[in-house]
C-alpha cells in the first residue's frame, strides 16, 4: 500500500513537472516544421518562472471568483493527471474517478475558466467563454462515446481495467478502437485549443477561443492557467496512450517494470508530440462555424466505433 | 475473440473502408474525393488479397490485381486529368449540409448492419461479419450520389458503390466467378469513359457541370 502511495505521488509530480516540457517539445517541433528557429525545449519553464515573479494586476470590478479560478483550474488538471495511468497501473488514486467522472473534472475546470472570463465583463472574455462552451458542448458527448467504445471492450469504465485488458491480455486488433482513436484525436485537438479548431499562438482577438478567455489574467494567475493548459495537453496525451497504446505501462505492484515503463512513456510522449505538431503544421485553422462540423464528425466516428464493435467484435 | 490475425486485419480493413466512405461523404473538394477514392481502392485490394491468401482462393488474386490497376491507378489518374482539363470549380457544395448528411449516414449504417445480420448467419464464409460494412458502403455511396449536384462527384459515388458491392461479394461468397468480375470491371471502365465524354457534353451545353441545369430539358 505504501509503495502504491509513493508511486502515486511520484506519478502525479512527474505529470505536473513534465507537462511544460511536453508543451515545449510540441512548440519546438512545430517551429522546426515551419522552418523557424525553434525556442529551447525549456521555454515554457522560463515563461512560468517569469510570470511567477511578476506582480499580479487585477481589474477593479472582478469578484473573488476571478482570483480563485486559476487555482481551481490547476487543481482539477493536477487531479486528472494523477488519475490517468502514465507509468504504473492501478494506483491508489485511480478508483477516485472512472472515465466518466474524468470528463466531469474537465468540465468543472472549464466552467470555472468560462465564469472567470465573463467575470471581468470585457467583451472579448465573454466572447471567448461563449465560443469555448460551443466547442465543449459538442466535444463532451463525443469524448464520452470514445470512452464507451473503449469500455465496451474491457467491460468497465475504470481506466486501470481498460489498460489492463489491452496491454496484458492476448493481443487482438480492435477495428472499433481505430475509429475511436481518430475521434479522440479530433476531440483532443478541439479541447486543447490547437489548430485546426483554435490557434494557440494567435494575437488576433476576433479569432481567439481559449486565449480570449485569459486575456485579463496576469502574473501568477496567468502562470497557473498556462501550467494547467500544459497539464491538460499532458493528460489528454496520457489518456490517448492509456486507451489506444497502453503497452509498457507497469502492472500493479510490478516495481521492476518501472524503468522500462518510464522509458516507454517518454518515447510515446515524444512521438505523440511530434505527430501533433506535424498535423498542426500541415493543416489550416478552420472557420469557427466549421468547428461544429469538425466535432460532429468526431462524434459520428465515435458512434461508428461502437457500431463496429457490435458487428465485428462480439 | 478467437479469429486469426489475418482475419482481424481483414476486419480492420473493412472498418477502414467504412471510414473512407464517410470521409468521402464529408469531403468538399473534388481533388480530395479522388484521393479518397484511390485509398478506398487500395484498402479493397489489400483486403481482397488477404482473403485470397487466408482461404486459398486463387481467383481472388486476379480480382485484387484488377482492382489495383483500375481503381487505384487508372481511374484516379483519369479523373484528375479530367478535372484539370475541365478546370471545374473545385469546391463541391452538397445539397444537404454535411452534418445532416453524416447523421443520415449513421442511420444508414445502423440500418444496413441490422439488415446484414440475418443474411450473414446464412453465409458460411469466415469473413461474413463484414457483410454489414459492405452494405453500409454501398448505401453511403448511394447517399453521396444523391446529395451531390456536380457530375464528377456523382461518377465517383457510382464507382464507390461498385467498390462496396465488390466487397460484399468477397465477404459473403469469396467473390464472384472470374468471368463475371472481368465483365464488371470492363463495364465500369467503359462506363467511366462514357460518363467522361458525357461530362464534356454537359459542359458544352450548359457551361457548367451542375446537373441541376438538366432539369431544363424536361418537356413542359
Amino acid at each position: 500500500m505504501q509503495t502504491g502511495i509513493l508511486l502515486q505521488l511520484a506519478q502525479s509530480l512527474l505529470a505536473i513537472l513534465l507537462a511544460p516540457l511536453l508543451m515545449g517539445w510540441v512548440n519546438q517541433c512545430r517551429a522546426w516544421l515551419q522552418g523557424r528557429s525553434a525556442p529551447p525545449i525549456t521555454q515554457p519553464y522560463r515563461t512560468l518562472r517569469k510570470l511567477f515573479h511578476k506582480d499580479a494586476v487585477i481589474a477593479h470590478h472582478t469578484s473573488p471568483l476571478f482570483r480563485f479560478a486559476p487555482y481551481m483550474i490547476f487543481a482539477c488538471m493536477a487531479l486528472a493527471a494523477g488519475i490517468v495511468p502514465t507509468i504504473a497501473n492501478d494506483l491508489p488514486f485511480s478508483p477516485a474517478a472512472d472515465v466518466i467522472a474524468l470528463v466531469g473534472i474537465f468540465a468543472l475546470a472549464r466552467v470555472f475558466l468560462a465564469l472567470a472570463a465573463m467575470d471581468s465583463g470585457t467583451s472579448f472574455g465573454t466572447l471567448g467563454a461563449r465560443r469555448e462552451m460551443l466547442i465543449s458542448f459538442l466535444a463532451e458527448p463525443a469524448l464520452l462515446m470514445v470512452f464507451f467504445t473503449a469500455s465496451l471492450i474491457s467491460q468497465s469504465t475504470e481506466l486501470p481495467v481498460i489498460v489492463e485488458t489491452l496491454s496484458h491480455h492476448e493481443f487482438a486488433i480492435y477495428p472499433s478502437l481505430a475509429f475511436a482513436a481518430v475521434a479522440f484525436w479530433m476531440i483532443s485537438v478541439a479541447e486543447n485549443a490547437r489548430i485546426p479548431v483554435d490557434n494557440p499562438t494567435t494575437h488576433l482577438e476576433l479569432t481567439m477561443i481559449h486565449e480570449a478567455m485569459i486575456l485579463e489574467y496576469s502574473a501568477r494567475h496567468l502562470a497557473l492557467i498556462e501550467w494547467a493548459v500544459a497539464l491538460k495537453l499532458f493528460t489528454y496525451s496520457a489518456l490517448g496512450i492509456a486507451l489506444f497504446l497502453p503497452w509498457g505501462i507497469a502492472a500493479q505492484g510490478d516495481i521492476g517494470a518501472l524503468p522500462l515503463a518510464l522509458a516507454a512513456m517518454v518515447l510515446k510522449f515524444a512521438i505523440g508530440g511530434a505527430a501533433l505538431s506535424f498535423i498542426e503544421a500541415i493543416s489550416a485553422k478552420v472557420r469557427l462555424f466549421r468547428a461544429p462540423e469538425f466535432l460532429g464528425t468526431a462524434f459520428m466516428l465515435a458512434v461508428l466505433g461502437m457500431l463496429t464493435h457490435f458487428l465485428l467484435e462480439v | 475473440m478467437t479469429l486469426s490475425y489475418h482475419l482481424q486485419i481483414v476486419n480492420l480493413l473493412a472498418a477502414l473502408l467504412l471510414l473512407i466512405s464517410f470521409a468521402m461523404l464529408s469531403q468538399r473538394r473534388i481533388a480530395g474525393l479522388i484521393t479518397l477514392f484511390a485509398w478506398q481502392g487500395a484498402a479493397l485490394t489489400a483486403s481482397t488479397a488477404l482473403v485470397a491468401w487466408s482461404t486459398d482462393q486463387h481467383h481472388l488474386y486476379y480480382s485484387a490485381a484488377i482492382t489495383l490497376v483500375l481503381k487505384v491507378i487508372a481511374m484516379p489518374w483519369y479523373f484528375s486529368r479530367l478535372m484539370k482539363k475541365l478546370d471545374v470549380n473545385r469546391v463541391v457544395e452538397p445539397m444537404i449540409n454535411i452534418p445532416t448528411t453524416m447523421l443520415i449516414g449513421i442511420v444508414l449504417v445502423i440500418f444496413s448492419f441490422n439488415l446484414a445480420l440475418p443474411i450473414s448467419e446464412l453465409s458460411g464464409t469466415v469473413t461474413r461479419s463484414t457483410l454489414g460494412i459492405a452494405m453500409a458502403c454501398v448505401l453511403l455511396a448511394f447517399l453521396m450520389m444523391i446529395t451531390r449536384t456536380k457530375a464528377i462527384p456523382q461518377v465517383i459515388g457510382f464507382l464507390a458503390m461498385e467498390n462496396g458491392l465488390f466487397f460484399a461479394a468477397t465477404s459473403a461468397t469469396y467473390g464472384m466467378p472470374l468471368v463475371v468480375e472481368l465483365g464488371v470491371a470492363l463495364d465500369v471502365l467503359v462506363g467511366v469513359f462514357v460518363l467522361g465524354i458525357f461530362i464534356f457534353q454537359i459542359r458544352e451545353t450548359f457551361d457548367s457541370l451542375d446537373l441541376k441545369h438538366m432539369e431544363k430539358l424536361k418537356e413542359k
